[in-house]
């Protein structure tokens, strides 16, 4: 590993200038679980890492009804799947938040450095997705917002400009009769990459037994983590039912478009996708029916 | 849970110490992290290795240039094949091995035959400038084809690794074999035969013939290799390292360096696993040669990428069965070509696999060719029974599918087939205890066996393992008498298991002590007598043979001490229940600890060493049996409950029985589940990591239930057998005839992936 200068500033404004100085060359730090790794492994060669953990803002995990759930950038995996209202609102991220690598890496790993990390296997990605999450952005020109399922931009690639942190990740409150999952497939039980992931959000009606509207995100897949729109959409006005199910489930297959790799095949990802959708759609709607 | 099964004791507490479960000696040490592993020397002065490694898997090497490295500050030296002494005195013959190849293995000299094969080494300051002072050494490389298994290296007309390697052909076990003269990636073919197959197969009732295959595997220890080298100028080389065998890297650095044993000590430090990966050193001669040059101590570890792609994994194999059985389950003959993939250089595990297959059944004609096969991967090294493992997945699934076919229990058809004592193996050998009967009684009889599976997609795998071992390498041990009546126990046999506190639970049992009593040491080449490296399940039986015979001189040079106290003769003492007893008056006593404060005044110290070189372990047996559930829509095998079973002879501390017994059960699992090296086509291994090398974690895993049975080892004091090895031979093909019967497939290729599980189900459904 090369000599780089590793700075902790305690502000968002200095943080911004000390990345905007150094352009690409510059890296943040956020729980380090991918950055070290990548460092270590020559993938990168930087000047400075800029550790965002001394920064208040971007430690804030807070909610209220008005404006949803806010996770700053450098708050780590266990504090969301810890948080009560996580645990009632956010059902698809408290699922992808609490298996994402070991317990130890949950320690350290955030859900913002797990988005910018924008592996296309990233777990958190398609459950924020799924609740229609929005990143909160500053750079040297300001503030700006951007949906989380236009932030990715290709393997290991996002949408930030020189001198850009991801400030927060905000979720809007889900209305009543919501419920997500996550699911994902491994080989083994824990620590491995998802050779395919899924994750789903439905909304029932009153009645309970009709979807308003569904959103379904896949992971694993393509260089990113992607929004089945067609195959969500499908699922608008339908009846929530096994049928519904397998439609939407086979119609998401269509939004993959996979690589082989020693991780998996390309039709065996698509298979996977369309059982884990059909499976993580199951649960979602039994979980928006237990309200 | 945990079951002992002794078959010959009779009476429970045979033994005063012997089959307890005393905390081991090295255990506080190493929970607190207060045991130095290889990589934790750290001296004034050091310096940092590095190696820098070829990204070809095949390819010439026309120039390397170091200049620019060198230039680099902080840079203290680089090294390349032309600093091994023995590279300048002897051209390389592969077929012959030794230390020529090794020395090559280290770093090559005119080719480079895998991803990963080291080609030079910096000494520097800090890890990180000799990391980069890598990156300029310019190497300039013809490319070569690459040729990636045994199907490209044996194919007509393929690329040669070796200009100057020739078949040898052998028709026995052992010895060099005939020179055919062909040039070949094939470097050796050995056929044994017994009866004549062809009529064996006309007796058949039913033939089934099959072709299994496996890939490479690692391994997998969790510490890397790691060595710190310090020659003095003009004097003697100093290598502390993570080995398993202290006397054998010796030799080797000898041989490479082209200097005398005696210049050289090499001191163990705690191993982090080996698994027969560590029997073989690759970094002590060139930190010796970096040491040399620069006049400073070298550290060098390996990272974890480079212990995968440059060190010896286990060989990917292919082997071919035909096996024919009468309707009553009688096998009337077995036909097996084994080719093992050797990697680099000659030496592949071919023949344990060929001895072993089916060496524990009773056929009377056996034809088997075994092929040693270079290709361009890492040269294999030993894992857990070298070669074992593969050749029982092709021949304990073979015989399940047979069982099958016949409406057998699997179980029945082996015990139907089994060898005794006196029958003789297709090596020609009659067998003394095989086990295999004793086992698979008592596997029949357990409660797993016949269990409900209870519910659909469900499958139960039973297979036996067979460990054919023969002849061990000899050990030495030291035992000091303390005046307090304790003993400190000095042996050369590196403790990669718990074998510290099961030899010196073996001399507390003969000396009437107790296990805390004994104090075992594991100590440099220069402290104690040559000893054979630690592999082969030799060490608690080689190694406990010979500290039971040093403890035997120490009743007998003590027994003196008394008698001269007593004014009687020696042979008028008897040692009893650790007390000594003078026989013409037997209210003359003394107990260990009393004689032992009287040393100083009879005589002074007593220090007994003793050397053992009979060897013969003898063979082993082990089986196991899985449950498990087969996702039908994901391929994911989730194993419901496994049990393992081992014939120990006498457990000597049963906890570290049960962890030999546990932990090859894992191994196997992840062999035949997950692992292996996914190579690109250019011969990349593209997995070369903890996260991508699939190995079992302990949420993969249910409780592995353990069931020692103890049929005493007659050529042992205490009756003895090895646990090192054997449990990992019946996991691979126990898991595959679970699978299997799962999923109504056939599983014939590991590992048997979930995506392996998909595609042949898929290929049931779409043929139905």
């Amino acid at each position: 590993m090369q000599e780089f200068e590793y700075v902790a500033p305690a502000n968002l404004e200095d943080a911004i200038r000390l990345m905007a100085e150094k352009g690409p060359r510059a890296k943040a730090l956020a729980g380090g679980t991918d950055i070290l790794i990548q460092l270590r492994g020559g993938r990168f060669q930087i000047d400075r890492l800029v550790d965002i953990k001394k920064i208040p803002e971007l430690n804030e995990l807070s909610f209220s009804e008005a404006n949803g759930l806010t996770v700053g950038a450098a708050v780590e995996c266990y504090r969301v799947y810890e948080d009560q209202t996580v645990q009632k609102l956010y059902p698809g991220l408290f699922d992808s938040a609490s298996l994402i690598g070991g317990i130890q890496i949950q320690g350290r790993a955030t859900v913002g450095g797990n988005l910018c990390n924008a592996a296309p296997s990233g777990d958190n990605i398609p459950s924020l997705i799924v609740q229609e999450a929005v990143a909160i952005v500053a750079g040297p020109n300001g503030r700006r917002n951007i949906s989380v399922e236009d932030f990715c931009a290709g393997p290991g690639r996002n949408v930030l400009q020189e001198g850009e942190l991801l400030v927060a990740i905000h979720i809007p409150t889900p209305k009543p009769n919501f419920g997500a999952h996550f699911l994902r497939f491994i080989p083994r039980n824990e620590m491995d990459i998802a050779i395919a992931n899924s994750a789903v959000s439905v909304l029932l009606d009153d009645s309970k037994q009709h979807i308003v509207s569904a959103r379904i995100a896949i992971g694993s897949v393509a260089p990113t983590p992607v929004f089945a729109r067609e195959a969500s959409a499908l699922l608008t006005g339908k009846e929530a039912n096994e049928a519904s199910i397998e439609e939407a489930a086979e119609a998401t297959k269509a939004a993959a478009s996979p690589i082989n790799d020693m991780r998996g095949t390309i039709d065996q990802r698509i298979h996977l996708v369309g059982v884990l959708t059909k499976r993580a759609l199951r649960t979602a709607i039994s979980r928006a029916r237990e309200g | 849970m945990t079951t002992t099964i002794d078959k010959t004791a009779g009476t429970p507490g045979k033994y005063k110490v012997l089959g307890t479960r005393p905390v081991r000696h090295d255990g506080i040490e190493k929970v607190t992290g207060a045991a130095r592993y290889g990589a934790d020397m750290n001296m004034p002065e050091m310096l940092h290795g590095k190696i820098l490694r070829s990204p070809h898997a095949h390819a010439r090497i026309r120039s390397i240039d170091t200049s620019k490295a060198e230039a680099l500050p902080g840079v203290m030296a680089v090294a390349t094949s032309k600093d091994l002494p023995i590279i300048q005195a002897r051209e390389l013959n592969p077929g012959q091995g030794g230390p020529r190849l090794l020395a090559e293995n280290d770093l090559a000299d005119k080719k480079v035959l895998y991803k990963g094969h080291a080609v030079a080494a910096v000494a520097a300051t800090s890890p990180h400038i000799a990391e980069e002072a890598l990156a300029l050494i310019a190497v300039d490389y013809e490319v070569l084809p690459t040729v990636l298994g045994w199907r490209e290296a044996m194919k007509e007309g393929a690329t040669l690794l070796h200009d100057n390697l020739t078949e040898k052909f052998s028709a026995t076990r052992g010895g060099a074999g005939e020179d055919t003269g062909n040039k070949s990636n094939v470097a050796s073919h050995l056929q044994l035969k017994m009866g004549n197959v062809e009529q064996g197969f006309k007796e058949a009732d039913t033939i089934l013939e099959r072709e299994y295959n496996t890939q490479t595997i690692h391994q997998g220890y969790i510490e890397p290799f790691a060595c710190t080298a310090q020659w003095i100028p003009e004097g003697r080389l100093t290598i502390w390292t993570s080995t398993q065998g202290i006397f054998g890297v010796r030799g080797n650095v000898a041989a490479i360096l082209n200097i005398p044993e005696s210049m050289i000590k090499i001191v163990p430090m705690e191993i982090g696993g080996g698994f027969g990966g560590k029997g073989t050193g690759y970094l002590e001669p060139v930190a010796a040669v970096l040491s040399k040059k620069t006049g400073h101590p070298i550290k060098m570890v390996m990272s974890r990428k480079e212990v995968f792609e440059g060190t010896g994994p286990s060989s990917g194999t292919s082997i071919t069965v035909k096996i024919g059985a009468k309707k009553d389950g009688t096998i009337t003959a077995a036909q097996l070509g084994m080719i093992y993939e050797a990697g680099a250089y000659p030496g592949s595990p071919m023949v344990g696999g060929v001895t072993s297959a089916v060496s524990a059944y009773k056929i009377d004609n056996v034809l088997i060719d075994g092929y040693d096969v270079v290709c361009n991967k890492p040269k294999t090294a030993a894992y857990r029974a070298p070669g074992h493992p593969q050749a029982a997945f092709a021949a304990e699934s073979a015989l399940d599918e047979l069982a099958d076919m016949l409406g057998m229990d699997p179980m029945d058809l082996r015990l139907k087939n089994v060898a005794m004592e006196g029958d003789r193996a297709v090596t020609g050998v009659p067998h003394a205890h095989v086990g295999l009967k004793e086992v698979m009684d008592v596997m029949k009889a357990h409660p797993h066996y016949t269990a409900p599976l209870g519910g659909p997609n469900r499958g139960r795998g039973v297979a036996t393992g067979y460990r054919l071992n023969g002849g061990g390498s000899g050990s030495s041990a030291t035992i000091n008498v303390l005046a307090n009546g304790t003993v400190n126990l000095t042996t050369g046999s590196m403790d990669l298991s718990g074998t510290r506190v099961a030899i010196a639970m073996q001399v507390a049992e003969t000396l009437g002590l107790t296990a805390e009593e004994v104090t075992p040491q594991v100590v440099d080449t220069d402290s104690v007598g040559w000893t054979g490296g630690s592999g082969g399940s030799r060490i608690t039986f080689d190694t406990g043979r010979a500290s039971i015979a040093a403890a035997q001189l120490v009743i007998e040079q003590m027994g003196a001490r008394a008698a001269r106290l007593w004014e009687v003769q020696p042979e008028d003492v008897e040692f009893v229940d650790g007390i000594f007893i003078c026989t013409k008056n037997t209210d003359d006593k003394f107990t260990f600890k009393e004689l032992a404060g009287k040393l100083m005044t009879t005589g002074g110290p007593v220090t007994c060493s003793a050397m053992d070189t009979q060897g013969g372990v003898g063979g082993a047996l082990a089986g196991n049996i899985f449950d498990v559930e087969v996702d039908p829509e994901t391929g994911k095998v989730d194993i419901l409950r496994s049990t393992v079973f081992l014939d120990i002879g006498q457990a000597a501390h049963p906890s570290y029985v049960e962890g030999q017994m546990q932990g090859g059960t894992l191994q196997g699992i992840g062999w035949a589940l997950n692992e292996e090296y996914f190579f690109t086509p250019e011969g990349v291994m593209a997995n070369s990591s903890l996260l991508d090398y699939r190995m079992p974690t302990s949420l993969d895993l249910p409780m592995i239930d353990t069931v020692i049975i103890e049929y005493a080892n007659p050529r042992h004091p205490y009756g003895l057998r090895g646990a090192g090895e054997h449990p990992i031979i019946a996991p691979l093909p126990a898991m595959a005839n679970a699978v299997s019967r799962a999923i109504g497939v056939r599983m014939a290729t590991l590992p048997i992936s979930p995506g392996a599980i998909l595609e042949a189900i898929e290929k049931k459904n779409t043929n139905k």
